[in-house]
């Protein structure tokens, strides 16, 4: 793999770094710091408000990067909202779609969600009477689909676990939701950097995702919609730039995306998106997946031979991303993480904005290895000598 | 690989379990750190201003387990005020970079990784409380 040479911040001269937090953040390559500098240098200007020059440049490039996510999603560019992250998109589901919903109504989410996909309902459990349920997790750190309640409007899962790495079973989620009327919510975050998505063959309702896990920048990123249900939701923020006329009596919403895009949005972010998405686009994702399953299954192996590591998720490769989360007993993630970081692993311990999970697994926290298209057998070399390294000290 | 961090002393004051003990639930003060999921309870009493049978339960880290122990070790059976302030003292010393004296110059190493501040200060918060509920 060659991947790894169009990360600047990887090619640092000095000690290796071996990034396996790659599921917090991602690294970004120069085509994205490139887009961005030529919007900077060259067209930065607010959209949509100007008809000078920069102003006219600057609403291109920021029509342009809605086109670039639509293409690597398979949806149109219409139904693309950009947002300041996955959790702005997940929020702006909530206040909107919420809207919709009346007292009595259910939503679905499971028990190994990220909290940005939990406490928007329960915030809209207060506000409006709808009732939160929780699909159950089994051993191995998977979603186990199962009967909906008729009452059920909105299914809201993760497509990939940000702690166990396992694979959602779209399939069985969305015709049972089918069955029961109710909506699909998939939270993207973990699965857009590991190749396009094909929404459409999904079947689902709503996606999604944030940017900087997508080797984009930080501050933004995408909900995607149908535009039956952009057009039927309300909008959430209110401002400039989403709507078609205002009185002093009120307003009338522009139409979707722009409706969902009130004020200033995260413009050189999205256009940092764009080449991203792009980019991403262009690579053998055969390939690549089979690169990052490899280093997956280099690492499950390695952990399972060590002493007192028990891995929280999936023990084969099948329905698996590269996101491994593991306990050491008798060692605390962030002791393992602080020793690791001294022979230049990046890890993340804790637990994962993931709660309730972590309480079903009773354990506090995990520690957590995520791979990206850039890592290498070098930074599973350097992981086992790190937690060798930890193990000693620590246990 | 030395690490500097986790030197002898420290994790050797981590493993001190002389005051540690299983508390049931509801037992003394328990406090969390929301951003890590770390947990520490400190139970213990105060007969004229002498704390005695202190002890603790640590959901933690080894900086946590340590500052527990030290704690702990420096409360017990002395003037709980007095004892309490100078601790408090010394950790804030040392994790700005000063000196103190034992146990807590094994602190010394923290004051670079600032993330880890509030590992060391969690056993404080319970039994800072602990003792303003008595
Ligand atoms: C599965 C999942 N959902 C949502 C989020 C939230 O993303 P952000 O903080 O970028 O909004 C994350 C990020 O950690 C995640 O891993």
């Amino acid at each position: 793999m060659t991947l790894r040479r169009h990360f600047p911040l990887l090619n640092q001269p000095g000690p290796r770094i071996a990034y396996l937090d790659s599921g917090a953040t991602a690294q970004t390559p120069d085509i994205v710091l490139d887009a961005v500098r030529v919007f900077e240098t060259g067209a930065r200007a607010n959209v949509k408000r100007g008809v000078h020059r920069l102003a006219e440049a600057a609403t291109e490039a920021y029509a342009k990067a809605r086109t670039q996510v639509a293409a690597y999603l398979s949806v149109p560019a219409e139904e693309i909202v950009f947002t300041s992250g996955c959790t702005g998109a997940i929020n702006l589901v909530a206040q909107s779609f919420g809207a919709l919903l009346k007292p009595g109504d259910e939503i679905a989410v499971s028990e190994l969600e990220h909290h940005s996909n939990i406490v928007p309902w329960h915030m809209l459990a207060a506000r409006n009477g709808v009732k939160v349920n929780f699909l159950p997790v089994d051993g191995e750190g998977r979603i186990v689909p199962q009967a909906l309640s008729p009452r059920t409007k909105l299914v809201s899962l993760a497509h990939v676990s940000n702690v166990t790495g396992a694979v959602l079973d779209v399939p069985a989620i969305v015709s049972e939701a089918k069955r029961v009327g109710a909506r699909v919510l998939l939270d993207g975050a973990q699965r857009t950097p590991h190749g396009p998505v094909d929404i459409p063959a999904l079947g689902v309702d709503f996606y999604a995702f944030s940017g900087h896990k997508a080797f984009a920048p930080h501050g933004v990123g995408v909900l995607w919609a149908r535009s039956e249900l952009l057009d039927a939701m309300p909008p959430f923020l209110g401002g400039g730039e989403m709507i078609a006329s205002v009185t002093m009596q009120g307003f009338t919403p522009a139409n979707a995306p722009a409706k969902f895009e009130a004020g200033t949005p995260p413009i050189s972010g999205a256009i940092g998106l764009g080449a991203a998405c792009e980019w991403l686009g262009t690579l053998d994702w055969a390939a690549i997946a089979a690169h990052e399953l490899r280093l997956t299954g280099r690492l499950l192996d390695g952990l399972r031979a060590v002493d007192g590591v028990t891995v929280i998720g999936p023990q084969s490769l099948q329905g698996r991303a590269p996101v491994v989360s593991f306990d050491l007993a008798g060692a605390h993630p962030h002791d393992i993480c602080q020793i690791m970081d001294r022979h230049g692993v990046a890890l993340r311990g804790g637990h994962h904005c993931a709660q309730p999970l972590h309480a079903k697994f009773d354990l506090a926290g995990t520690t957590r290895a995520s791979f990206a298209l850039y890592c290498e057998d070098d930074d599973i070399d350097l992981f086992f000598a790190g937690l060798a390294d930890a193990k000693r000290v620590l246990t | 690989m030395n690490d500097a961090l986790y030197h002898d002393a420290l994790m050797a004051l981590s493993k001190d379990r002389t005051h540690a003990a299983a508390l049931p639930p509801g037992t003394g003060v328990t406090v969390d750190n929301p951003l890590c999921g770390d947990r520490v309870t400190f139970d213990g009493k105060l007969e004229k201003g002498i704390a005695r049978d202190i002890r603790h339960k640590v959901r933690g880290c080894a900086l946590c387990q340590a500052s527990a122990a030290a704690l702990a070790r420096v409360l017990d059976g002395k003037p709980a005020r007095a004892a309490l302030a100078d601790a408090q003292a010394a950790v804030e010393s040392v994790l700005a970079g000063g000196s103190a004296p034992a146990p807590w110059d094994a602190f010394a190493p923290v004051a670079r990784h600032k993330s880890r501040h509030d590992c060391v200060k969690l056993p404080f918060s319970a039994v800072k409380s602990l003792f303003s509920g008595t």
